[in-house]
């Protein structure tokens, strides 16, 4: 019997506390895993609260935000996030690139890649399409939202906000409402929150709440009112405006009166439950205005704030191995 | 050109027979034991099977390896060409492209470029060699077109091949709503869309008189009606892949593009129904769908993808499957591969017996080989079977007394 080292990155699965190339998806992430991106995020938020923001332990990498569907918020911060960590971020722009002429995703991937980038952050509009970019590159790729399946860093940094503000996750009843069919956003939510023991329900107009949905270990409720019933967590989802004019909702002023987060019907959660949005929000369709400026329940802000810290701690773990970290390489 | 297959087991519709087949000038001279001309060339089958050539009904490319090194000697081609068969030249050319190797059997497009509205020509592409009229890959969503369609095609004597998915469940899904599409985030359509469709078709059919074909059914629900129509004497007879009866619709997993089909696949539940339909004759024959697709319109993301698998060389392994599982007997599967498709379109093949087109196979049914995508015979290699391990390959494919190469 030989009984050489393993030596390939499959066999030494368990020995790394996070040993997966890329992030696309939580799907697949074990518990501990994404404990340990919120643990090593921790760092990042005491950083980026300080006055010089900077940690070049990066520095000399280039990271790609290949963004293949319009995003201000979410590239504003994977760019934020690179660049406090000293990496040189470049943005690919799609509106002006060669996609608009037709190339192909493929085509595009081998080009993005013979410029030896070090990681790669990837929006697309068609669900699978960063995972079919990363099989043809040769560094990290986070998937930053494709299509309707996952959006990873979003589903952590709304864990790290719920632990931060809570002081835990397992337990907690958490209410995700409103367009969950077409919502990453959603669909990582459920699988994070519900991989760290929350209680997990979705709340939406019927037409908006995917088939099975409770196979991925959710309650369904279509009475908004019921679903809000002692929730600890409420977490609004935006409900795109081509969606409310009679394709899946009659109008906006019926989703608002039927599914819309008021004070009053706030009352009906946990008295100290969090509201939570991934934004942009439309005030007065699915959330009222004074619930999104109330400081005392409203993380909207803070949700932001650790959407850089876990971003920044993603691209740090995602690139230890190419930079040789001790215990990594 | 004499011909002699010896010492193989026939595949009758009564059963196998030991035997051999004689081929004289490209008709079926004898069988089982025969005196054998000096003249004939002679194979030993080494009992192994000889069995009628497959008559696929709806492939949607010409394809002659592929269908070679299938078994196909037959091939009803869709209309969903480019341009789409909707003229008697176009169809002229089509039944002409497969001679004297494989036969390719035009169906015709039942609208004008296929777009579900006006009617095409089809008493004239039905002289100049349409077999039958097709829908195309899509429904009819018009029911008044669809109406005049059958009634009209029923007069002719054509049978008509729908796609039965209604159009306003189906715009922009591409799969079957289930756990697996949600989980995927890919839009989906509920399987009902089937039955909906083929309930109206049936109605249609039953209002007319006129026969109706559904290349492929499904979903338990539409295989329910299908049944019910028959018991009541309604003219419908329907097909189905091997992808439908083998796989669910977690074989999407991964994006994998080649599992993307149309329709798509099902549930569990589902492909279950169909198994069970396949041994109760409510399904009337097994097709390749042969539609191979090159990495341009597969290496997408998945709903970008083209539908479509390249089917015809994996019909005869994947079909020998449901054999070795006990879902039918081997005389019976070759009745869904070739009797019945030829007798549906009133071709003269699918049963060796004296006097008929000595289309046959020799199958070696236990040869174990490994489906690759990366050494297909077809010009592309998009199959969702990628790596699985199969019994059974067509040693030889004879057309008309003649070895295909």
């Amino acid at each position: 019997m030989s009984s050489a080292p393993p030596r390939s990155r499959d066999e030494r699965l368990g020995v790394h506390p996070f040993p997966h190339r890329h992030l696309l998806g939580i799907a697949g992430l074990a518990p501990h895993e994404i404990l340990f991106l919120l643990d090593e995020a921790e760092q990042w938020v005491a950083l980026n609260r300080s006055t010089a923001k900077r940690d070049d332990r990066l520095h000399g990498l280039t990271q790609i935000n290949a963004f293949f569907e319009n995003s201000t918020r979410t590239l504003l911060s994977f760019e934020i996030a690179g660049k406090r960590l000293g990496m040189d971020v470049v943005n690919m722009a799609v509106a002006v690139s060669s996609v608009k002429k037709g190339e192909t995703l493929i085509d595009t991937a081998i080009t993005l890649n013979a410029m030896r980038p070090d990681v790669i952050v990837i929006r697309h509009d068609a669900s699978g399409a960063v995972r079919l970019l990363a099989e043809k590159v040769d560094c990290p790729v986070l998937n930053a939202g494709d299509g309707r399946h996952e959006h990873p860093t979003q589903a952590l940094l709304d864990a790290l906000t719920i632990r931060r503000r809570k002081g835990r996750i397992a337990g907690l009843t958490v209410a995700i409402c409103g367009d969950v069919l077409h919502s990453r956003v959603a669909r990582s939510n459920i699988l994070a929150l519900g991989t760290l023991g929350a209680d997990v329900r979705v709340v939406g107009p019927p037409t908006l709440l995917p088939a099975q949905i409770e196979r991925m270990g959710v309650t369904r409720f279509t009475d908004f009112d019921a679903g809000l019933e002692g929730a600890d967590v409420v977490m609004m989802l935006r409900l795109q405006s081509e969606r409310m004019d009679g394709a899946f909702v009659p109008s906006p002023r019926e989703y608002h009166a039927l599914y819309g987060l008021t004070a009053e019907r706030l009352a009906r959660a946990a008295p100290d439950a969090l509201v939570m949005h991934p934004g942009p929000m439309n005030r007065g369709v699915e959330i009222a205005s004074d619930v999104a400026d109330d400081l005392n329940r409203s993380a909207i802000p803070e949700q932001v704030e650790m959407g850089v810290a876990i971003r920044m701690a993603c691209l740090d773990v995602l690139t230890r191995g190419q930079r040789g970290v001790e215990g990594w390489a | 050109m004499t011909l002699a297959l010896l010492n193989g087991r026939i595949v009758t519709p009564d059963g196998v027979i030991e035997g051999g087949v004689l081929a004289k000038d490209g008709i079926i001279a004898a069988i089982g034991d025969f005196e054998i001309p000096d003249d004939a060339e002679r194979i030993d089958v080494r009992d192994r099977i000889i069995a009628p050539g497959i008559v696929d009904v709806g492939v949607f490319a010409i394809d002659m390896p592929a269908f070679v090194a299938g078994g196909i000697t037959r091939a009803l081609l869709m209309p969903d060409q480019s341009p789409p068969l909707d003229t008697v030249a176009l169809i002229q050319r089509a039944a002409a492209a497969g001679k004297p190797q494989v036969w390719i059997h035009p169906l015709a497009a039942a609208t004008k470029g296929l777009d579900g509205s006006d009617l095409a020509e089809v008493g004239l592409m039905h002289r100049a060699g349409a077999t039958g009229i097709a829908t195309g890959r899509h429904w009819i969503p018009d029911s008044a077109v669809m109406l005049r369609l059958l009634s009209y095609a029923g007069a002719l004597g054509l049978v008509t091949v729908s796609h039965p998915e209604d159009g306003g469940l189906v715009r922009g899904a591409v799969a079957t709503e289930s756990e697996t599409a949600t989980r995927m985030g890919l839009p989906a359509a509920p399987a009902a869309a089937e039955a909906l469709a083929v309930q109206r078709d049936l109605l249609l059919a039953e209002t007319t008189g006129a026969p109706i074909h559904f290349r492929q059914i499904t979903t338990a629900s539409a295989l329910g009606l299908i049944r019910a129509a028959k018991a009541k004497g309604i003219a419908v007879t329907c097909g189905i892949t091997p992808a439908h009866f083998l796989l669910s619709d977690v074989a999407m997993g991964d994006f994998r593009t080649f599992a993307r089909l149309s329709p798509p696949l099902r549930e569990e539940s589902d492909r279950l129904a169909c198994r069970a339909a396949l041994a109760d004759g409510t399904i009337d024959l097994i097709c390749s769908g042969h539609d191979p697709r090159g990495p341009e319109a597969k290496r997408l993301p998945f709903s970008d993808a083209e539908p479509g698998m390249a089917g015809a060389e994996t019909l005869l392994a994947l079909s020998l499957a449901l054999v070795r599982d006990g879902v039918l007997p081997i005389e019976r599967l070759f009745q869904l591969l070739a009797t019945t498709p030829a007798r549906l379109f009133c071709l003269p093949a699918g049963l060796i017996e004296a006097g008929a087109e000595a289309d046959l196979l020799i199958v070696d049914p236990d040869a174990p080989w490994r489906i690759d995508s990366e050494k297909m015979a077809a010009s592309a290699g998009n199959t969702p079977f990628d790596g699985l391990p199969v019994d059974g390959r067509v040693v030889k494919t004879v057309k008309g007394g003649m070895i295909l190469e």
